[in-house]
C-alpha cells in the first residue's frame, strides 16, 4: 500500500521541519484528546462486530470536508500493516504502543503532513491528536477542538453533565484531554537541578514521563511534562497552568546553559565535542548511549559551539536510531549487537564529515 | 536497622500499614521482600498506572461497621456491559459509559484522590450535552415543582408546571 510506505519509510515527519517556538528547548509539542461514543462498550469489552462499527461509524466522518481542511487524512488498518511498520509509527509518535499492540478493528487517519493522527479503537473509540513542533501548545489546542467539534456533528458522544466526556481509564474523565510537551532539558541534568523541578511540577498537577509516554524511561535528557489532572479543570485552564509550567523551566533551563557556558565553558566545549567525535566515528553504539551523544551534540549546536550540524539532522536521528526504523533500512531480523552496529553506521553517515 | 526477617542484612525496606485506624510497621532488607512476594514499586516492572489505581480503587474510605446504605463492592455490577467492581477495582478501567452511573456512589473519592475533583466543568459538546443542559435543568424545575406543591405554594408550582412544558415541548419539538 502506498499509504503506508510514506508513513513509514520517511523518519521525519513534514510538521517535525517546520520551524517552532522555543525549539532550541521545547522539541514539540502535543495535545490528545480522547472521546468515547454513546451505546457502544468502550473497546476493551467490545465485541469484534462491535469494534468494527465504531470503526465504520468514525471514518464516515472523514468525509466532512472540514475534516481535510488541513490536507487529506490517510486511514490506515492496524490488521493491514506489517508489525514492524506498526513500530516505525510508534516511534514517530503516530499511534500509541498499545493501539499497536491490543487493538482490534484498531485504526490511525493520518493527515499528508503527520501532524494530526487521529487513533480509533485504542484504550477509548477515538483519540485525537496534534503534533506540533517547537512549543505551541495554543495552536495544537485549538486544532485538536476543531477537529473534535467535527466528530461531534456526526456521532454521539458518551457524555455526561456530571463528569463530562466518560473515558475507559478514571485518569482521562472529564475533558479527556492530555497536552503535553517534550523538552530537551540537559544543562539542569548536568547542573543536577533537574529532580527538584521535576518533583516541583508533580506538585502542581501536571507529570513527567519518558518520550515513549507511560511507562518510559527518560533518554537523551527529553522529558516529557503534561497534564496529570482532567477533570475539575476546563481546557483553557489546564493548557494555561501548563503552558505557565514550561515556560518557567525554559527559563531555568536557559538560566543553567548560560551558567555552564560562563563557569565551565571547556568542560562543556569538551564534553560537547567528545560525543561529536563519537557520534562521527564509533562503531559500535546502542540506543542508550546514542540518544545520550545526540542530546550533547544538540546542546552544542544550541550554545553555537557547533555549526556544521542542524537540528533538523538530529531530530532525524533520534528517530533513525530506533529499533523500528534501524530494521526498516537494514532488515528486520537484526540482533542485537547488528543494530548496535547498523545504528552507528547510520549516524556516521548523517553525522560524520 | 536490621531485617525482621532475617536479622542479618540491612532493612532497605519500610513498610506501614494503615488498616481501618491501626498502624503497623515492618522493616525488611530487598532479599527477604522478594521472597515474601511484596511489591516494591519501581523494581518490579511493570508498574503501571493502573496497578496503582487498583490500589486507590480497593481503598474502602471508613465504611467499617457503618450502614451507609450503599450496596457492598463486591455486590456492585454494571447492569450494560456487566463489568463488576471488584472487576473494574483489578483492572482500573470501565467497561462502558453506564458503569459511570452503576459505580457512581462509589466514584467521588477516587476521582477526588486522582483529579482533586468530582465534576466537569470543561467542554460541553454541542449537540448532545445541549439536550443534556435542558435536561438538567428539567430536573431542577421538577424537584422544585414537587417541593412547591408540598409546600402548598399552589401559585408558582403553576408558573414551574408551565416552565416545564415548555422545555419539554422544546425537546420534542427537536
Amino acid at each position: 500500500m502506498m499509504v503506508n510506505l510514506r508513513f513509514t519509510e520517511q523518519p521525519l515527519s513534514e510538521w517535525m521541519s517546520r520551524e517552532g517556538k522555543e525549539s532550541d528547548i521545547v522539541i514539540s509539542t502535543r495535545v490528545r484528546i480522547a472521546r468515547n461514543l454513546m451505546h457502544q462498550p468502550f473497546p476493551m469489552l467490545a465485541t469484534n462486530q462491535q469494534s468494527e462499527d465504531v470503526l465504520n461509524q468514525l471514518r464516515e466522518v472523514l468525509n466532512d470536508e472540514r475534516m481535510t481542511a488541513y490536507g487529506k487524512l490517510y486511514p490506515i488498518l492496524l490488521n493491514d500493516i506489517e508489525d514492524l511498520d506498526k513500530r516505525v509509527l510508534v516511534e514517530k509518535h503516530l499511534i500509541s504502543p498499545n493501539l499497536a499492540g491490543e487493538s482490534r478493528s484498531g485504526a490511525v487517519f493520518i493527515s499528508e503532513d503527520e501532524s494530526l493522527s487521529i487513533m480509533v479503537n485504542e484504550e477509548d473509540h477515538l483519540r485525537i491528536q496534534c503534533l506540533y513542533p517547537g512549543f505551541q501548545i495554543q495552536d495544537a489546542w485549538e486544532r485538536a477542538t476543531a477537529i473534535d467539534d467535527v466528530f461531534e456533528d456526526h456521532v454521539d458522544y458518551a457524555f455526561d453533565a456530571h463528569r463530562g466526556f466518560l473515558t475507559s481509564c478514571p485518569t482521562n474523565v472529564g475533558t479527556g484531554l492530555r497536552a503535553s510537551v517534550m523538552m530537551h532539558l540537559p544543562a539542569l541534568v548536568i547542573t543536577q537541578q533537574i529532580n527538584r523541578i521535576l518533583s516541583a511540577v508533580t506538585q502542581v498537577g501536571l507529570t513527567v514521563r519518558g518520550i515513549y509516554g507511560e511507562g518510559s524511561e527518560a533518554m537523551g535528557n527529553l522529558f516529557q511534562i503534561s497534564n496529570q489532572i482532567t477533570l475539575g479543570q476546563s481546557e483553557t485552564e489546564i493548557i494555561e497552568n501548563l503552558y505557565g509550567v514550561v515556560l518557567q523551566i525554559i527559563e531555568h533551563e536557559k538560566t543553567a546553559r548560560e551558567k555552564l557556558l560562563s563557569d565551565s565553558r571547556l568542560h562543556m566545549v569538551d564534553r560537547v565535542m567528545r560525543s561529536y567525535g563519537t557520534l562521527s566515528y564509533a562503531a559500535i553504539m546502542d540506543s542508550k548511549e546514542a540518544a545520550q551523544r545526540l542530546s550533547d551534540v544538540r546542546l552544542g549546536v544550541d550554545l553555537g559551539l557547533i555549526d556544521t550540524l542542524s537540528p533538523q539532522v538530529l531530530n532525524e536521528l533520534n528517530v533513525l536510531t530506533q529499533p523500528g526504523f534501524l530494521q526498516k533500512i537494514y532488515g528486520e531480523n537484526l540482533s542485537a549487537g547488528e543494530r548496535d552496529m547498523y545504528r552507528a553506521k547510520l549516524i556516521r553517515e548523517k553525522v560524520g564529515k | 536497622m536490621q531485617c525482621q526477617e532475617c536479622g542479618k542484612r540491612p532493612a532497605s525496606l519500610h513498610f506501614t500499614k494503615i488498616v481501618n485506624g491501626e498502624k503497623t510497621e515492618f522493616h525488611i532488607c530487598e532479599a527477604c521482600a522478594r521472597e515474601k512476594g511484596e511489591i516494591i514499586p519501581g523494581t518490579t516492572g511493570g508498574f503501571s498506572i493502573h496497578n496503582l489505581l487498583s490500589g486507590l480503587l480497593d481503598f474502602n474510605p471508613g465504611l467499617k461497621g457503618q450502614n451507609t446504605g450503599t450496596k457492598p463492592a463486591e455486590n456492585l455490577r454494571c447492569e450494560e456491559c456487566g463489568l463488576t467492581y471488584s472487576q473494574f477495582s483489578k483492572i482500573g478501567r470501565f467497561g462502558c459509559s453506564s458503569c459511570y452511573k452503576y459505580f457512581n456512589d462509589r466514584l467521588d473519592p477516587l476521582f477526588k484522590r486522582v483529579h482533586g475533583n468530582t465534576v466537569h466543568v470543561g467542554k460541553i459538546p454541542k449537540r448532545v450535552g445541549g439536550h443534556i443542559e435542558v435536561k438538567r435543568k428539567l430536573d431542577d424545575l421538577r424537584r422544585e415543582l414537587q417541593y412547591r406543591i408540598l409546600q402548598e405554594e399552589f401559585e408558582e408550582a403553576a408558573s414551574l408546571r408551565d416552565q416545564i412544558r415548555e422545555l419539554e415541548k422544546n425537546i420534542s419539538a427537536e
